[in-house]
């Protein structure tokens, strides 16, 4: 098969979910981003963190599936919630076989870990293969689920893998679910690398001191169906990796760039044409200054662009998910949501960053994310 | 129809023994896994001091990677940002995630606690190799040689690569096992056709 090929087939997104502490709907959580809410506090749970910390967590188990006989997660269960919220919404067969689920989650099951016996039964249900094939069992997907694991780009490789799976033909539909949930486990790692903010984040501030964590999940499900044309598309996507450091951003935030070129590339789309970014934005002070560095590098240094964190803390491999979703509800609405936390420029390369909610005229929007591992994921949508 | 393609070299770590292109370069059996890896480095005379703070996974990786790439010439044939890797396991990064999680009462460590993603053995390789491509860190029950094959070849056929280094780097206590491939367009020394076929059998081949 020849280059270009490939392309030649759109992509639709059919619909989509979010399960957030701010709601169990994509509409319920774009009201409560245009309302300025934020679902991040200080939290005084003994079992996850000796002191108060301030996270993103869901307050009950309402917004989780409530189980159908199989002993699901928690994990499992939000991610089911949103699943079939989305599926529900699609009209989509489930049973066909040209159908993939793609689970995308950085640590799933682990806080399992931290209560059950260490044994080999353990080690095979705290496994995301073992997450996926019953989250696939649940909804009849008679494929192999994909699991993709990749640190904090996990959410944005998902959609990635999902889009070059129907455009190779080997799929015509993929239901994309990210999800993580926080435990002890999680907060215990990012504290020890002084990563935590004790207040709600600041991305881009000249006083941002580290990031919240956050649980959730998204969906988005994607389609090559021609009934969905006059829907937003998945126009392109791209990869790259610093081979700097494994758990610090490049210098420069060449690669980042690198990898926003290669998905305008791959859109077909110029840099001039990206309306807005959803940025990753985790207001640590290494990862904004590397990703405000490669939006320059990348000549998008004036796209009005937003972070997330501030509303949802990060939610690890939900947050590319979740992010895109509220930036496709953007796109729909042409309202940009404004980055809680952001008052004054904090980094060497100013970005343009959205602190109302604005009213715009788009078609067009990249969402980027860097990790662990130096992985950095950028994809592009448009209508 | 796809250009014609060549696993130009495997590399397997298995049960106490090295392969490379499926001929055994070294066997070691009977040791625990970390005596085992470091044996491994010894053995192979390499110098690279970031390995001992690597985590078992990262170690096992970087070894057979180091063993697949050695005289490839990657650097000098190929642009770094055209360089891919896909990986898959099937326990993540259980292995270390079991000892981080002991070390939390008494003060968690981060240089334990980067290791409990599994891409960092893909970052690992980026760095020792300066490899700045498409990379992907799947979760597998078992080797998918069909999934991997078609990952690498759109990566491939797109161009949005010009090689790509692939397979199953897994590690369980003293459960462990490698196999990588390096994929090229160019035909070079002791070739097989690129093939999920070609895949399995060397992955099953190396025991």
């Amino acid at each position: 098969m020849s280059a270009g090929e490939y392309n030649g087939r759109d992509i639709y997104v059919v619909t989509d979910n979010i399960v957030s502490p701010l709601g169990n709907t994509t509409g319920a959580n774009f009201a409560a981003l245009r309302a300025g809410k934020t679902s991040v506090q200080k939290h005084h749970y003994k079992e996850i963190a000796p002191e108060a910390f301030a996270a993103s967590l869901f307050k009950d188990n309402d917004s989780f599936y409530k189980g159908d006989g199989v002993d699901y997660t928690r994990f499992e269960r939000l991610a089911i919630a949103s699943a079939s919220e989305a599926i529900n919404n699609s009209g989509i067969d489930t049973g066909d076989d040209k159908t993939i689920f793609i689970l995308s989650s950085t640590k799933g099951n682990i806080s399992l870990l931290e209560t059950e016996e260490d044994n080999a039964g353990l080690h095979q249900r705290v496994s995301l293969a073992t997450s996926a094939n019953l989250i696939a069992a649940h909804f009849g997907f008679p494929s192999k689920p994909v699991v993709v694991s990749n640190a904090c780009i996990s959410g944005v490789l998902a959609i990635i893998t999902a889009m070059r799976l129907i455009r190779s033909g080997e799929y015509d539909t993929a239901v994309i679910t990210g999800a993580d949930v926080i435990s002890k486990f999680i907060v215990s790692g990012f504290q020890s690398f002084h990563a935590l903010s004790n207040e709600v984040c600041k991305p881009f501030d000249r006083d941002r001191d580290g990031l919240n964590l956050g649980e959730g999940a998204g969906t988005i499900i994607l389609s090559a169906d021609n009934k969905y044309s006059g829907s937003i598309k998945v126009l392109g996507g791209a990869v790259s990796n610093d081979a700097n450091h494994i758990s610090g951003p490049s210098r420069t935030g060449e690669e980042l760039a690198g990898a926003i070129n290669n998905a305008l590339k791959d859109a077909v789309v110029a840099a001039a044409d990206i309306n807005f970014i959803s940025a990753h934005g985790t207001a640590t002070p290494y990862n904004d200054e590397m990703e405000a560095a490669a939006i320059t590098l990348a000549g998008l240094q004036n796209a009005p662009l937003n972070s997330l964190k501030g509303n949802y803390g990060h939610t690890l491999g939900a947050a590319g998910i979740i992010e895109t979703v509220i930036s496709l509800q953007s796109l729909k609405q042409g309202l940009l949501m404004p980055t809680i936390g952001y008052q004054e420029n904090g980094v060497t390369h100013p970005v343009k960053v959205c602190t109302a909610v604005t009213e715009i005229d788009a078609k067009t929007f990249l969402k980027t994310a860097s990790g662990f591992g130096g992985c950095n994921g950028a994809i592009i949508f448009g209508k | 129809m796809a250009a014609e393609r060549y696993i130009t070299r495997s590399c397997g770590i298995n049960s106490g023994e090295v392969c490379v292109n499926l001929e055994v370069l070294f066997s070691n059996r009977g040791h625990l896994l970390p005596d085992f890896l470091l044996s491994v480095y010894q053995h192979f005379a390499l110098s690279y001091p970031k390995f001992y703070k690597m985590d078992n996974l990262s170690k096992l990786g970087w070894l057979a990677s180091e063993l697949l790439l050695k005289n490839a010439g990657m650097n000098e044939k190929y642009d770094p940002a055209r360089i891919a890797v896909v990986l898959a396991n099937a326990n993540s990064s259980l292995d270390n995630d079991l000892k981080y999680v002991k070390t939390i009462s008494e003060g968690a460590s981060p240089s334990v606690f980067v290791y409990t993603l599994p891409n960092i053995v893909i970052g690992e390789l980026c760095i020792r190799n300066n490899f700045k491509g498409e990379h992907a860190f799947f979760i597998q029950d078992e080797f998918d040689a069909d999934f991997i094959f078609k990952q690498v070849n759109y990566l491939l056929d797109q161009q949005l690569a010009s090689a790509c280094i692939c397979g199953w780097v897994d590690v369980l206590g003293d459960n462990y096992k490698a196999a990588l491939f390096l994929v090229e367009d160019k035909q070079a020394d002791n070739m097989v056709t690129f093939s999920p076929n070609n895949m399995t059998k060397i992955f099953n081949l190396v025991k």
